[in-house]
């Protein structure tokens, strides 16, 4: 509804009653980020505003504009008699929005391609015959843009009497209801009735799988799906069929959109014509309590918004984030979230004599643990953080273990020796927003479309924007880019950092070449020689410089850079083996086979996932939309989550059970607060602290040591089998079930 | 349309006497909102013939009543119900047996030879241009229609996602994507031709092959379809005859105008025949679009047109 406020503001001055913007003499406004902008002897060079002139406004949404070094790139236009200089190859729409000026459109995406075909954003331009599609048209040196005339309304009013009359009139029962661009814009821009008398068409459903719904008669071909799909998603199957008023969107022949974007596209309607399948029905968007905080399904720390009604997560939607996830999002961090109402550990259990779990009180459960762990000597208590803890929780656990005397205390996934004592060994040093620009990828042993999505996307569109090479060493996987498959094992890698390899001169010929290895080969024998290898390659083709990082590594969990921070980084192997009492914080995916059968295992979590079967006690830990946590995405940007819902049951934040452990079992650790456990984490990673900050190493990854150790011929293996389902939680969803059932190949 | 005229349309439409045609509405309704399934699909071309029927229906109305502004509403009530539906096709694919993606199809080795010419005449890095030529290809090789498979086959020649050449496919209507027979006979409907007797053409045809539009006769031959203005007013009316017995060598593409109800039936006898009937104006009495019984003016050579003296200059 912003929109439809700003839109009555824009369509009548002289209703804005209340916080009129600080009065500027200069009817000439410069948009520059520079302290410049807008200095009083610039104001005082022009003459005075016309007085019948409405005052003008600031950029939509805050927008900044900076205009090129070179003032012959920039252009001076006028909107609504303001003066704007913007610069060259802007759009009128573009420009109207630096002037503050919000104009209505529907197929306008700043993220696609124009299509120009909504019609919606017409305006007025002086000298034009015709109102003029503002969002197609560039804007020209001293052009006179009118946004507000009688010609300008007229044309809004046309066109969207237009678009109304084939749209049926069923707002109540459409899920877009009070979030639907036509309807906020027609309550602005329509007239107050209609001419239309004639049956309104109808268009047959489309099947797009198990999170879209699509009411298609809704639909206004704006074509924002269709230029997604293709653009951004990279799935060419959505497309406009047939002519005229029998125009529609759709796939000809029957098929599933098989995209991990595709949930996207229900962001992306105008209109109620895609939804969200497994939010139908559930709620309004007018009762819902949105919660910005991160995801943790993946090691890109998506932007989120957790929307809720009550005690229950109802969807999940994106934020927008131009360095992480620009405004999309992957469909497992959209639709993970009925996992989180489902499978949910609510009570403290302990296993009895029958191999039964009971409910028991905190109490009673920590006195058990604590016991247990007055008769284990220390080298044999290991601790291990799971794919989903944030950095207070690892913090605590290591120094309880460390208190208790072992040092074994470590991350799942980061394998048994992780490159942790320089932090660029492990961190996408390019940052995501970074690979735009380079002109070179090379993939070690990643397949990023399914470890992290988002990074994919931002892949993809370096390489439809710059024409960007990507080669490939590992298994064979999908792209939704052009790529070139190298090979399949490390051997490739050893021809290319020899040079005998033919991809040697496009990596000598590239500018700004990046490699992504994947932590994948963390879990690898020779991880040291694959990474020495691989700084070797870099080295040689001059992948790190002073100006540009190109040398990366794709995590795989939200969890792991801020482990390998906090310097969780035990030998998974052999502390697990050697382990008489394992403690398990939400980790699932150690392999519990190894464990000693007369160890005793504690798990510590959200999710009664896979090591609940092996658990002797369970102690009921909060999930991520219910805590105050601190996560290190793969970029090295720390983030933190908000809690949106209460938890659920009797269970507690994991840095709080640790905390609790430990004075119970007498070794006390010595924080009592959030900000006490984040005064300690202080102490050893600094830079989790700094939120939304990227701190770059600066110590060079020459000073490592010469590895002594030989390439093994083992390929590469694929690491995430299953898109939709890697964690407690996505396992635990059922719509992440239907994806994996419908959606994945056979 | 003022206030007045939109209540007046409104109320008349919901009055009683809008029983008969009440029910193409219903019946077009259901069809487009109906769910899934070949049973809603069917239900779609039932609507095309309703729709007909009902404009037709609306359109006797009109000349029986006398009030202005009701008759108005029927017409345009009327159009709106026909000019949605006149398409005659849909907008997705239906699998069946002899059209699915599974189909092995590919343009024959002379067909190869006229594809490479088609893309040649564009840049290698716009070969998507070469769609519609290639697209005419293979529905004069397949028999007058384009199966799925065939524009499957076309998409990766032209290096393009499939969903580019549905697209295009889907937007002509000269393709067809349905089973035509091998004389895919074309009426035009656009008004001069229907005022000059089009409707009746039309019928005649039908009545004559014993089948309702966009059907294919029993022995394959035949099928009648509906087409928008063909730039032939001045012979109006006249059918198009799309012949595809000969494969894409034999080709041809013929108007027939000036027709009679009696005449059309003769030329599809001789079309079933395999002779040729002449093509062009079918009135004896005139020759090309001149008038019967030869020029009333313009009898002497046209003089050129004044043009100054250029050497002077």
């Amino acid at each position: 509804m912003a929109f439809f406020a700003r839109a009555i503001r824009h369509s009548n001055p002289y209703l804005r009653s209340r916080a009129p913007p600080p009065a500027v003499a200069a009817s000439c406004r410069w948009i520059s980020p520079t302290a410049a902008a807008g200095s009083p002897e610039a104001g005082a060079a022009v003459a005075p505003a016309d007085p019948e002139m409405p005052p003008p406004r600031e950029p939509v949404g805050g927008a900044r504009v900076e205009l090129p070094s070179n003032p012959e790139d920039a252009l001076e236009v006028f909107v609504d008699g303001h003066a704007v200089r913007i610069p060259k190859g802007f759009t009128v729409l573009q420009a109207c929005e630096v002037a503050g000026v919000d104009i209505p459109r529907f197929c306008y995406h700043s993220r696609l391609s124009i299509a120009g075909n909504c019609r919606m954003c017409l305006v007025e331009v002086e000298k034009s015959p015709k109102p003029v599609a503002s969002c197609a048209m560039p804007a020209l040196p001293g052009m006179k843009i009118k946004t507000n005339t009688p010609v300008a309304k007229k044309a809004r009013e046309g066109v969207m009497e237009f678009l109304l009359m084939n749209h049926p009139l069923d707002c109540p029962i459409c899920d877009q209801g009070g979030e639907c661009d036509l309807q906020d814009q027609s309550m602005a821009f329509g007239a107050d009735r209609g001419r239309f008398t004639e049956m309104k068409r109808s268009v047959v459903d489309k099947n797009l799988g198990p999170l879209v719904k699509t009411v298609m008669t809704r639909c206004i071909q704006c074509t924002r799906c269709v230029r997604f799909a293709t653009e951004v998603a990279g799935v060419q199957d959505l497309g406009m069929l047939g002519r005229g008023s029998g125009e529609e969107i759709g796939t000809y022949v029957e098929k599933l959109m098989t995209s991990e974007l595709s949930g996207n596209v229900i962001d992306i309607c105008p209109v109620g014509a895609l939804t969200s399948k497994p939010f139908a029905f559930k709620a309004r968007n007018w009762e819902l309590k949105g919660t910005e905080t991160i995801d943790v399904t993946d090691a890109v720390g998506s932007n989120i918004r957790v929307d809720s009604r009550g005690p229950e997560v109802m969807r999940i939607i994106p934020r927008l984030n131009e360095d992480i996830n620009e405004e999309w999002i992957s469909d497992k961090t959209r639709f993970c979230y009925d996992g989180l109402k489902r499978q949910r550990l609510n009570d403290p259990m302990i296993r009895g004599p029958d191999g039964r779990f009971k409910a028991v009180t905190w109490r009673d459960a920590l006195a058990v643990v604590a016991e247990v762990l007055q008769h284990v000597k220390p080298e044999e208590i290991t601790g291990v953080a799971g794919k989903l803890s944030d950095a207070e929780s690892m913090m605590a656990l290591k120094d309880f273990v460390n208190k208790m005397g072992s040092d074994k205390v470590l991350c799942e996934g980061n394998g048994p020796n992780p490159p942790a004592d320089l932090r660029s060994n492990y961190l996408m040093n390019t940052s995501i927003a970074g690979l735009e620009k380079a002109d070179v990828f090379l993939l070690v042993g990643t397949q990023p479309r399914v470890e992290a999505a988002m990074v994919n996307a931002r892949i993809r569109k370096t390489v439809r924007a710059t024409q960007a090479k990507v080669a490939y060493i590992g298994p064979p996987t999908d792209f939704n880019y052009d790529h070139e498959h190298l090979g399949t094992g490390p051997q490739t890698l050893v021809e290319i950092a020899e040079g005998r390899h033919s991809f040697c001169s496009t990596l000598q010929s590239a500018k700004n070449p990046v490699i992504i290895a994947g932590a994948g080969l963390f879990e690898r024998e020779d991880q040291d020689a694959l990474f020495s290898t691989i700084q070797t390659v870099a080295k040689k083709f001059n992948v790190v410089r002073p100006d540009w990082n190109g040398l990366n590594v794709l995590l795989l969990h939200a969890a792991q850079a801020a482990a390998l921070d906090l310097g969780l980084v035990a030998n998974p192997t052999e502390s697990i083996k050697s382990a008489k009492f394992l403690y398990l914080m939400g980790a699932d995916d150690v392999s519990l086979d190894k464990v000693p059968d007369d160890a005793f295992v504690v798990y510590q979590g959200h999710h009664g996932d896979k090591a609940v079967y092996r658990a002797n006690v369970i102690l009921p830990s909060s999930a991520f939309s219910e805590k105050e946590g601190t996560y290190e995405n793969t970029e090295g940007c720390t983030q933190w989550t908000i809690p949106a819902v209460p938890t659920v049951g009797d269970a507690r934040d994991d840095w709080k059970i640790i905390r609790a452990l430990s004075e119970v079992a007498g070794a006390q650790l010595p924080y009592d607060s959030l900000s006490g456990v984040r005064d300690r984490i202080c102490m050893v990673a600094p830079n989790l602290l700094q939120v939304d900050e990227r701190e770059s190493c600066t110590i060079s990854s020459e000073v490592k040591p010469p590895v002594k150790q030989q390439v093994s011929s083992t390929p590469f293996k694929t690491v995430v089998e299953n898109f939709y389902m890697t964690d407690a939680i996505t396992r635990a969803s059922k719509i992440m079930a239907q994806c994996s059932a419908t959606l994945l190949k056979k | 349309m003022s206030q007045t005229g939109r209540g007046c349309s409104r109320r008349r439409l919901a009055s009683g006497d809008g029983g008969v045609r009440g029910a193409p509405w219903a019946a077009a309704a259901s069809g487009g909102a109906t769910g899934d399934g070949g049973a809603s699909r069917r239900a779609t071309a039932t609507v095309v013939r309703w729709a007909t029927a009902g404009q037709c229906d609306g359109r006797r109305r009109r000349l029986a009543s006398g009030d202005g502004g009701a008759s108005r509403a029927i017409s345009y009530a009327a159009a709106g119900c026909s000019s949605r539906l006149f398409s005659t096709a849909l907008n997705y694919h239906i699998d069946s047996p002899e059209n699915n993606p599974d189909m092995p199809w590919e343009f024959t080795e002379a067909n190869m030879k006229k594809v490479n010419e088609i893309l040649s005449h564009y840049p290698s890095n716009y070969k998507q241009s070469g769609i519609i030529p290639m697209l005419d290809l293979a529905q004069q090789q397949h028999g007058g229609w384009v199966p799925v498979a065939a524009m499957n086959a076309i998409a990766k020649i032209v290096g393009v996602a499939p969903i580019r050449v549905y697209e295009v496919a889907t937007f002509y209507t000269m393709f067809n994507r349905t089973k035509v027979g091998k004389y895919h006979l074309l009426v035009c409907g656009t008004t001069p031709c229907m005022i000059r007797g089009s409707r009746e053409i039309e019928e005649a045809l039908l009545e004559h092959l014993g089948v309702k539009r966009n059907e294919v006769t029993s022995d394959g031959l035949f099928s009648v379809g509906e087409m928008e203005c063909m730039g032939c007013c001045v012979n109006a009316p006249m059918i198009a005859v799309a012949d595809y017995s000969k494969g894409s060598e034999g080709y041809t593409y013929n108007y027939y105008e000036d027709l009679t109800p009696k005449r059309v039936v003769e030329i599809v006898e001789m079309l079933r025949r395999g002779e040729t009937p002449p093509r062009g104006t079918q009135n004896p009495e005139r020759k090309n679009c001149g008038p019967a019984g030869g020029n009333t003016t313009l009898h002497s050579e046209p003089k050129p047109p004044p043009c100054r003296d250029l050497d002077a200059c």
